[in-house]
């Protein structure tokens, strides 16, 4: 059973790991459509398989994060992957075997995965 | 939708759009009565009559990217395709109120869904706002409450963080297996 007596050893822990974050903008930021669209489409599980896998590899400079309809909602769910000092990637039509992928190549190891992109989907 | 929690989920942005410190979601299931029920109420900004009279046609939004707006128009639908119903009322600079009611047993209502996740996704979209979780099933309630969240936590951590996150998704499992009776 949950407890707030648990949240409160929870926090100790989460003060320990914001305190090591860097507060610079060195920080990659990834975001989720979340309109009707993108929920419809199945966003909800995407940012969820996005959200365990970092937390799982312990990666402590990401965020993720939602916006609204990002405009081309024939190819949500679409999650959008902002590396400081590159150009923004957007990924199209993901599935949460897809966000793992991204986390581990593209937040990672900084590679962007090309059949996933936006240019290759409007290209076929 | 599959669920009727990507309803809620969708329909939470609504209330953040227009700007409100407070969302309140409330799940009422009563099986004698035959009913689920969800009522989301925010402290936004509300909606001109104007726009109220016509916020359930698809053709009417607030949105700039196109001219179709389908949040409210599907979540009315789906209430009515089992036979339930659905209001909405909202008052400029006060805020709005939407309840749409499900018939509990109908073959066409959809699955209430993983509430856990639709609440810790609304409360990661803006964490700053105070949400107040509320299900009914029967005689037994559970509130979930952030204010009290952000009591234990201080100020230095955001809800957003993964750990405050994952708590929040188990707590709110747990409480609602223990409101229909699980372990």
């Amino acid at each position: 059973m949950k407890s707030l007596a648990e949240l409160e050893q929870l926090r100790n822990k989460t003060l320990a790991r914001v305190n090591l974050r860097k507060e610079d903008d060195s920080n990659i930021r990834v975001v989720v459509g979340m309109a009707t669209c993108g929920i419809a489409a199945g966003a909800r599980p995407v940012m969820k398989a996005l959200m365990d896998e970092i937390e799982k590899r312990n990666i402590s400079n990401c965020f993720v994060t939602q916006t609204g309809c990002i405009g081309v909602c024939r190819l949500e769910p679409i999650v959008e992957v902002y590396i400081p000092g590159s150009e923004k990637i957007t990924y199209v039509k993901m599935d949460a075997e897809k966000a793992v992928k991204i986390v581990n190549e593209t937040i990672v190891n900084g590679k962007v995965i090309n059949e996933y992109t936006i240019g290759a989907a409007e290209n076929n | 939708m599959v669920e009727i929690s990507l309803h809620i989920l969708d329909i939470a942005q609504n209330s953040i759009k227009a700007n409100a410190s407070l969302i309140e979601i409330t799940v009422v299931e009563n099986i004698a009565k035959n009913i689920l029920s969800v009522t989301v109420t925010d402290n936004g900004c509300g909606m001109a009559p104007d726009f109220l009279k016509d916020v359930t046609n698809p053709f009417r939004t607030s949105r700039t990217t196109r001219k179709v707006g389908l949040g409210i128009s599907m979540f009315k639908s789906a209430a009515e395709l089992t036979g339930g119903s659905f209001d909405i009322t909202s008052v400029q600079g006060e805020g709005t109120s939407l309840t749409a009611v499900f018939v509990h047993d109908s073959i066409d209502r959809q699955p209430l869904g993983d509430m856990a996740l639709t609440i810790s996704a609304i409360i990661n979209s803006n964490p700053e706002i105070e949400y107040v979780y509320k299900h009914v099933f029967n005689d037994n309630e559970f509130v979930f409450d952030t204010r009290e969240i952000k009591k234990v936590l201080g100020e230095e951590i955001s809800l957003s963080e993964f750990e405050v996150l994952r708590w929040i998704e188990q707590y709110i499992e747990n409480e609602t297996e223990n409101l229909y009776g699980g372990a």
